[in-house]
Order: structure tokens, then sequence, then C-alpha cells
């Protein structure tokens, strides 16, 4: 990699300017003139705060943060889409100028015909398009449908000729912003393919992403950019762990206003939930710790949990039946506590857990709590699969 | 070596635009059996309804020689100037899908917008060159003067059109205003009647707006030398070039004015 800057970012500051009451027509700016008054219901949006990075050529270069954190802004501002409000951004080197998959795709088009068109929007000359054609439909594996209007492909089929258009793309610098959160995965391998080619190829990429174990992956450097300004630089180790870290305080805000869905009879239900730990490193086990209480006489409750994972996949999972745990007759007032201690299988990321009362042998929901808690795990050994539990390695020689 | 520079600065922007041009010739007849034939059939119909109307009941075509031939040009030539003025106003707004996402020379939407129409009016006037043959027009060397004449009608309608398009981001009334203005200009415009029949100290103001210069003008060289042109009422060179100036002014204000403001076309819209 050599030292040449291709993305230079000073102190950008991005305000957008949100008039409550838009001025958009004329009789409004004629009035408001006449009025001779301020416009005092303009508010302004600070979008982004005092940016300063560089990206030296041939970086895969991550940008992550919440939703709403300016990481959007920052890339649209890198493409050239957004001025900044203060300070500059400097690029050399030809740019890719698009941030989204299918930028200018008309569904009253024949796919063939929006090849072109988005070819052209690319920057690529009829002729050239031709010439890569068949490349790209093959590709995108669309052979058929190709003569058919783009309003009868499925999204499925959209994205992957958007793809593959993307991938055409003749820029020594990108910007691509999550495109990996879409399609099956087979396309997703595609991608993972298309990324390791980029890497291979030496192009600055500008990578926008909260899928923490791409950024690992793939970045040689990030930027974590919360709340509007930038909160962490370096290392996407680093800087990965700052992101989970921000998770973990809004969990904490979080937990205040239950925004949480819950459901049931309530005849018996939890009153207490605790994790330990609430943050999981090196740790063997996990325990999850519940109270609950019956309001009324009944029989046969069943206790059960599930947890899921930040893309909410159900991972594991059981119950007070499954483990042969009978309750028989609950009378009414009466308490229990409930341990349940798994072992500590999880890849880094967050978890949610929701819980879960049945009476009648499971017929009735009396307490049903999604996202009744959550905890958050990094440990030092990272995979980027489901399950990632303590693997030991031998080796004889 | 120049042009070759040239043509790598704004290599992008020329094959933006084709595809635009294409693409919209392919999309605003789809689904339509006559398909580009309305490109032709649409003025042509219009013609046939004013003829009958202004010939035949008002009796204008008594006064002016090849009235049907002078009365279609003028419509042609306006429609034109509707077409890229009218369609321009919307055009920056209806791109908002693509200005949010792609950073791409903003003008290119209003050239597009603009050959399109040219494209129609090139088509017209093979029309009007049909009819010039049927109705024994004599032609002299004078009718090459109507590529200039074109050429200013071109620039002043897309410098409209940048003027229309950029303002319309930010103040949405402009579309039902321009649409009067049209309806008046229309009128105010020598278009249905010849500017004989309007009051003299009318006519020398009328004349000075680029549109009636252009019409009269056209209708001058190609038609009929009877047509009453600038020169009929003003005798000094300097008023003359009024309406040319009126159009290098509205150019350079209007694609000032654009530029400026296309910076931030993608977070206004």
């Amino acid at each position: 990699m050599d030292d040449e800057i291709v993305i230079s970012v000073n102190h950008v500051y991005k305000n957008f300017v949100l008039p409550h009451e838009k001025i958009s027509s004329v009789k409004g700016l004629f009035t408001s003139l006449a009025k001779r008054r301020p416009s005092k219901t303009k508010e302004t949006q600070r979008a982004l705060q005092d940016i300063n990075f560089q990206i030296k050529k041939g970086e895969f270069f991550g940008i992550v943060g919440r939703n709403g954190s300016g990481k959007s802004t920052m890339l649209k501002i890198l493409a050239g889409i957004y001025q900044p409000t203060r300070g500059s951004v400097q690029t050399h080197g030809k740019l890719v100028p698009f941030i989204e998959l299918g930028v200018g795709f008309n569904a009253e088009l024949t796919g063939r015909e929006n090849v072109f068109l988005n070819g052209a929007l690319l920057g690529f000359s009829h002729s050239e398009i031709a010439a890569m054609y068949d490349g790209i439909v093959a590709f995108a594996e669309l052979e058929k449908f190709m003569d058919q209007k783009l309003k009868n492909y499925s999204s499925g089929m959209q994205v992957r000729l958007a793809f593959s258009m993307a991938t055409r793309a003749d820029a020594e610098i990108l910007l691509i912003d999550e495109v990996l959160a879409v399609g099956d995965a087979d396309f997703q391998r595609k991608c993972f393919d298309y990324f390791r080619s980029l890497k291979k190829n030496k192009k600055t990429v500008v990578f926008v992403s909260h899928d923490m174990n791409a950024i690992r992956e793939y970045c040689d450097r990030a930027v974590m950019i919360e709340a509007n300004k930038m909160v962490a630089e370096g290392d996407p180790e680093l800087v990965a762990m700052e992101y989970n870290k921000a998770f973990m305080h809004e969990d904490a805000r979080n937990n205040k206003d239950a925004t949480s869905k819950r459901w049931g009879d309530k005849t018996i239900h939890y009153t207490k939930v605790r994790v330990e730990p609430k943050v999981v490193k090196a740790q063997k086990t996990i325990k999850i710790i519940t109270t609950a209480k019956a309001t009324v006489d009944l029989d046969d409750p069943v206790f059960g949990f599930v947890i899921k994972n930040a893309a909410g996949q159900h991972i594991l999972g059981t119950n007070s039946k499954i483990k042969h745990q009978k309750f028989e007759h609950v009378t009414s007032g009466q308490e229990f506590e409930l341990s349940w201690e798994l072992p500590h299988v999880f890849g880094d990321g967050k978890y949610y857990m929701d819980l879960a009362i049945h009476r009648d042998s499971g017929s009735r929901d009396a307490d049903w709590w999604e996202d009744a808690a959550s905890f958050t795990v990094y440990k030092d050994e990272r995979t980027p699969y489901i399950i990632s539990p303590d693997v030991t390695l031998t080796v004889k020689s | 070596m120049e042009v070759q520079k040239l043509i790598q600065r704004y290599r992008y922007s020329i094959i933006l635009l084709k595809q635009l041009v294409k693409t919209d010739f392919k999309l605003r007849y789809q689904g339509s059996a006559l398909g580009y034939v309305w490109s032709l059939l649409r003025p042509l119909l219009l013609f046939v309804i004013l003829f009958l109307v202004f010939d035949k009941v008002f009796k204008q075509g008594d006064a002016i020689p090849h009235y049907p031939v002078y009365l279609l040009l003028g419509i042609v030539l306006w429609n034109y100037f509707g077409e890229v003025t009218s369609g321009s106003v919307g055009a920056i707004v209806g791109r908002g899908d693509l200005l949010r996402k792609i950073n791409f020379p903003k003008y290119v939407i209003i050239l597009s917008g603009s050959f399109s129409a040219f494209i129609n009016l090139l088509l017209n006037f093979i029309v009007i060159a049909i009819f010039m043959i049927i109705g024994g027009v004599t032609v002299s060397w004078h009718a090459l003067l109507i590529i200039p004449i074109i050429a200013e009608l071109f620039v002043f309608s897309i410098a409209v059109a940048f003027f229309l398009s950029a303002l319309y981001v930010k103040f949405r009334d402009i579309s039902y205003i321009w649409e009067v203005i049209m309806q008046a200009a229309f009128y105010a415009t020598p278009i249905l009647y010849a500017l004989s029949v309007v009051p003299v100290r009318y006519a020398k103001w009328l004349i000075l707006s680029p549109m009636a210069q252009i019409i009269q003008d056209a209708r001058y060289v190609l038609v009929t030398p009877q047509t009453q042109t600038i020169a009929h009422f003003h005798n000094s060179a300097w008023v003359w070039a009024a309406p040319f100036g009126v159009v290098a002014i509205i150019t350079v204000v209007a694609t000032t004015y654009f530029r400026n403001r296309s910076k931030f076309f993608a977070e206004e819209i």
C-alpha cells in the first residue's frame, strides 16, 4: 500500500436547514417579506460536526455508526451529492459517483435498456456497455429475462442486475453503502467474492455498514460516527469495540422506557429478569435469572425462553417442560425464581431474549415478553459464524 | 487536440445526455399505437383546427400570402418553446430520486429535455417543408437564415428552462404561474394573427419580445417577405438588437443561477 492520500476530509460540518413551514410558494415568499420578520421558524439540524479523516490509496476504509448518526450523509458528501456546509473534501482519482445499487433503474424499461441507462450513469458509452453486456447478464443470471420490463422482475432479480452493473464500475475509489443487507446466501457469497477481488486489486473502498463482522473482516481502518461526531478512528477492531460499547450504553437507556412487546393474560407473569454477565467475555456460562409470580390459582405452567441474535435469528431456547420440570398446581401469590445456566457459545454481537410462560400445559399464553433482556458478547476469538463455542486446538509434531 | 480535450472533459455529460434522450423517446410513446407519428400528428391536428377557425371563419388568410404555412410555422416554433420550458419546470424535481443518489452534471437533465423537443422540432420542419412545396412557396437563399434563427430559439428556450427548473426547486408555485404566463404570451405573440392587424403603437412593443422576433423572422425568411419584422417598426440598429439582448441577459442570469443552485438540488428537493 502506498501512502498517497486519495480522500482528505477536512473539518467537515454539514447542517440541514429545516424550515418548519417551508416557503415553497411565491405567496409565502411575498407574505414573509411583507411581514419583514426574520423567519424564526427555521431549524438547523446538525448532521455532521468536525469530521476529519484521510484515506490512503488502496485502503479499505469503514464508516460505522448507528442509524441517524450521519454516516450516510458523510458518504453523500464524499460522493459529491451534498456539499459540506463548512470544511472541505478533496478526492484524487476517479470516484464512482453513486452510493446505492440500481440508480436510475426505470420499471418501464426492459432489463436490457436499463443496463444501458445504468451504464451511462456509471460513465460507460453505448459501445463499452455493448462489449460487456453478455458478461453482465451472465453474472446476474438473467439471460432469459433481459427483454422483459423491469417491473416484471422480482426484487431479487433487480438486485442481481444492479449488483452485476455495479461490479463493472471502473473507478479508483468506490463508495459502498450496506449492500450486503440484501439478497440470499448465494448472492451474499458473490458480494463477498467481489469484495475480495476489490481488495486484491488494491482499489480504494469506502464502506459504510453496521455489520461489525464485515468491518473487521475487510477494513484496514475505520471511523465511527456517533451523534454526528467522530468518536473513534483507527484499527477496525477498536472501532468495532467502540461500536458495541455504544450499543451497550444505549441499552441501559432503553431498558427504562420499555418498548418491548408483551402480551398474555398475566395470570402468572415475570416480575424480574437479569442476565449475568451483561457483557460476556471469556466466561464459560451465562446465567438468566428470572422471577415470576402467580395472581390466580392455576395448573401446569411452563416457563421458557429463546435467544435471538441481532438479525432476529433464533439461536437457542428451551422450556421447563423440555427440562422435565413439573409445576402441577400453583396457588395465587406464589413466587418462583428460575435460574437458567447455559454454555457460552455465542459469537460477537448483541443478543436479545424472549421470555414466556404458558399455562394449562402450554395451551394458553400467560405472559409472553419479547426482548425482555439482552446481553452483548465480545471476546478475543472471532469467527463470522452463528455460534462460536470454545474450540480447542492441539498441535502435535 | 483541443476538441479531444473537450470531449474528454465532457465525456460523462455526453454519454449521459445521449442515453437520457434515447430513454425519453422510448418512454414517451410507449404503449401508444402510432408512437412517433404523434410527434407529427399533434401539431398537424392543432394546425387544422386553428386553420379552420382563423382562415375560414375569421378570414385571416386573405391578408397574408401562404397563410397555412405561415400559421403552421408559428405554431411549430411556439410549441417547441412551450415544450422545452413547460417540460423543464418540474424536470429537476422529477429526477429527485436520481439526484439524491448520484452526483452527475445537473444541466444534463435540462439539455436532454431540450434535445428531445428539438428532435420533434426537426421532424415538424419536414412537415413544414412539405407544406411549402404544396403551397408553392418560393424559397431563396434567404431561407438558410432559418439556421441562426433556430439557434437563437434553442438558446432562449433552454435559458428559460434552466431558470424555471432551478426556481421550481424552491418555489413550487412556478408551475402554475408559468402556465398563465404561457397562455398570455401565446396571445401577445403574433402566432394566429398578423402583426399588421395590431395598432402600430402596440405592435412596435410586441415585436421586441424574443419569441415574436423569432417567429416573425422565421416567417420572413421562409414564407413571405411581407411578414412584418422588427425593421418594419424601428429604424435604429440598437433597437433591432434588443431581442438578442434580452436573450443574452436571460441566458447569463439563468445559467449563473442554475449553476449556483445546482449544488444544493439534492438536499432541497
